[in-house]
């Protein structure tokens, strides 16, 4: 109880901390987002005074000292209004993150649980058959493709299935002519685009799970209760899963905690190369088009996902770990 | 203090061994000398120079330009061998600079005891937690087109706790090993205690650490690069690869134009993770090459 309190603790403290440091990033840097909207307006033509308070008053630029700048932005972020966006103007900035937050959390979520799971289970075979080439391959390979730039896989996949072999369509997340819905048509099409920017995420995240698990699994593969099963006469499956995997596989789910919170903030190079409509592709429209509350916010939900992750991998841990509740 | 150097000088020749007599390490080795070989040989062996813009613009590869020309009539071949030097400057200044921020950090934190570890524990894992992509892209754009010096930055400050995070853990272990205690009775104070008895013990693992950052690092800078977040002047294989997109070589067809960049930059960031292969051996001999593991 008192471990599951101090993670609580710890939460709390966290997530505040993680909502000032947001606050007072953009402070703390040269220049200020209303100056950055008047120089795009000012390319357009000289900013009258008047145009200038119109700007100010409707990009919610807060008056007063910073003190009084924080409490009005902590009233924001609790009640999620995070006003207009510059880039999209004029849509609010909640409604366009919700828009984009169903293809993030379906297509990179589903990757990462795939990933994890497949590459969990080569980590485990790797460790077993280690000095086989069921150890050298995915270890080697997995490590090779883990290096490869995140877009420029996705760029190699656009090029030669896409634009040389036409096999699958080269941008977005459903084509022009379908109806997004509940419907067969639809989630057969969303599929189909989703292919592509599914395998880049696939094939780059694949490495690290393995070599962590084989790692993992390598150290208790060697610990004495591993021998023991083994001088027991206890088939080598089960020591493998049911011995060593089971103890190993503690570091890794961490990972996997720690990914999944990641899901939310979307792959920005793999969706920007796909032109993929989720959160990282928003958020790279925020930045070229130097959107701050669109970006702020997203950097914000960002974050808080992640430590709401983190929060219940600490949780899990407990539960899993008796260890670390003393 | 001879006896020490020559102790120093056995275990330094010791761990060159085992890097090299593994063979991945060597692979790695020998594809980063390569590497940086070109870059500071790269006026010499480059055909033109990276900025001569006066060739026939989109053309194929030739016996002239052997991998084409840019959409502003560059040579491709020179802009990737002058493009070798950011990415190793970034990689080593930004994983160097990470490294040793995460040796301060994770060294005090592992030897403090009371409430100023725990004030560590909190700032460690705030870095810890918040996504780095997101907020190197973030910060990136608010101090736009800062040039490298702000992108080695952005990537050594979001790069440095996971490292400090490891090295804490290794000074807590060590901590209470006899010699510490003995060096701690003889009177030596903290700092020395720390950074001379201690942290010869890590070396491995700081070392593995530092190409972890590098490759970190130099995946980073061609990831900002390539979204325009850097400063798209300079030479370097990320902005390559934008100026690629951004002239639509996908649809002209100019693959050597996106492909080589990318290949290079797997390249490197491939030899520092064989090169850690090796390294790894040091620190976990059940890591080793030939061991079973048992």
């Amino acid at each position: 109880m008192r471990y599951m309190l101090q993670r609580a603790g710890w939460f709390l403290l966290t997530l505040w901390a993680a909502i000032t440091l947001n606050f007072l990033l953009p402070r703390m840097m040269p220049g200020s987002p209303a100056d950055a909207a008047l120089a795009k307006l000012a390319q357009n033509g000289p900013v009258t005074e008047q145009t200038r308070k119109a700007v100010e008053a409707q990009l919610g630029v807060p008056d007063g000292n910073l003190l009084q700048q924080y409490l009005d932005y902590l009233h924001q972020v609790v009640t999620l209004d995070f006003g207009v966006s510059y880039a999209f103007y004029p849509e609010p900035v909640t409604g366009l993150v919700l828009q984009a937050l169903p293809y993030t959390l379906i297509l990179v979520g589903l990757v990462t649980i795939a990933a994890f799971v497949i590459g969990t289970l080569l980590g485990v075979l790797a460790a077993w058959k280690r000095g086989t080439w069921m150890d050298a391959l995915p270890a080697v390979g997995g490590s090779f493709l883990g290096t490869f730039p995140y877009f420029w896989t996705a760029l190699l996949l656009l090029f030669f299935l896409g634009y040389v072999g036409h096999l699958f369509p080269t941008f977005g997340a459903y084509s022009a002519t379908t109806v997004p819905g509940f419907s067969w048509a639809f989630i057969e099409d969303a599929l189909y685009h989703a292919a592509l920017p599914a395998t880049t995420m696939l094939v780059t995240s694949l490495g690290g799970w393995i070599i962590g698990m084989r790692n993992a699994m390598i150290t208790t593969l060697g610990e004495d209760h591993v021998t023991f099963a083994e001088a027991n006469g206890i088939p080598g499956r089960t020591v493998a899963l049911k011995y060593a995997a089971r103890n190993a596989i503690l570091p890794n789910l961490t990972g996997f905690g720690m990914a999944l919170g990641g899901v939310v903030g979307g792959s920005v190079l793999v969706e920007q190369v796909f032109g993929y409509p989720g959160i990282g592709f928003l958020l790279f429209n925020a930045v070229t088009g130097q959107d701050y509350p669109l970006m702020q916010a997203i950097f914000l939900m960002i974050t808080v996902s992640v430590l709401v992750a983190n929060l219940l991998v600490d949780i899990m841990y407990g539960i899993l770990d008796p260890r670390t509740r003393r | 203090m001879s006896a020490m150097s020559t102790a120093l000088t056995t275990t330094f020749t010791a761990s060159i061994r085992t890097v090299w007599g593994n063979r991945k390490a060597r692979i790695g080795l020998i594809i980063l000398g390569l590497f940086v070989v070109l870059a500071v040989l790269a006026p010499l062996v480059a055909p033109y120079g990276p900025e001569d813009n006066g060739f026939e613009r989109n053309q194929g590869a030739s016996a002239a330009h052997w991998l084409g020309t840019t959409a502003a009539g560059e040579d491709v071949l020179s802009q990737l061998i002058f493009g070798s030097r950011i990415s190793l400057l970034v990689g080593f200044g930004a994983g160097g600079i990470a490294t040793v921020i995460s040796v301060l950090v994770g060294l005090s934190w592992g030897y403090v005891r009371g409430w100023l570890g725990d004030v560590i524990n909190f700032v460690v894992n705030m870095f810890l937690v918040i996504p780095g992509l997101p907020l190197m892209i973030v910060v990136a754009t608010y101090l736009s087109n800062g040039g490298i010096s702000v992108i080695v930055a952005v990537i050594a400050i979001t790069g440095w706790a996971w490292g400090a995070r490891v090295l804490r853990s290794q000074t807590r272990t060590l901590r209470g090993r006899d010699f510490v205690e003995a060096a701690r009775f003889s009177g030596e104070r903290a700092p020395r205690i720390v950074f001379r008895e201690i942290l010869p013990n890590m070396t491995s693992l700081i070392a593995g650490g530092f190409f972890g950052s590098a490759t970190a690092a130099i995946l980073a800078e061609a990831g900002l690069e390539y979204l325009g977040l850097g400063d798209s002047t300079v030479i370097s294989w990320g902005t390559m690869i934008y100026w690629a997109q951004n002239s639509n070589a996908l649809l002209t067809g100019q693959w050597a134009l996106l492909f080589a960049p990318g290949l290079c930059i797997a390249l490197l960031a491939t030899s520092l993770t064989l090169i850690n292969f090796g390294i790894d051996g040091i620190s976990n001999p059940r890591l080793r090459e030939g061991s079973t593991g048992r």
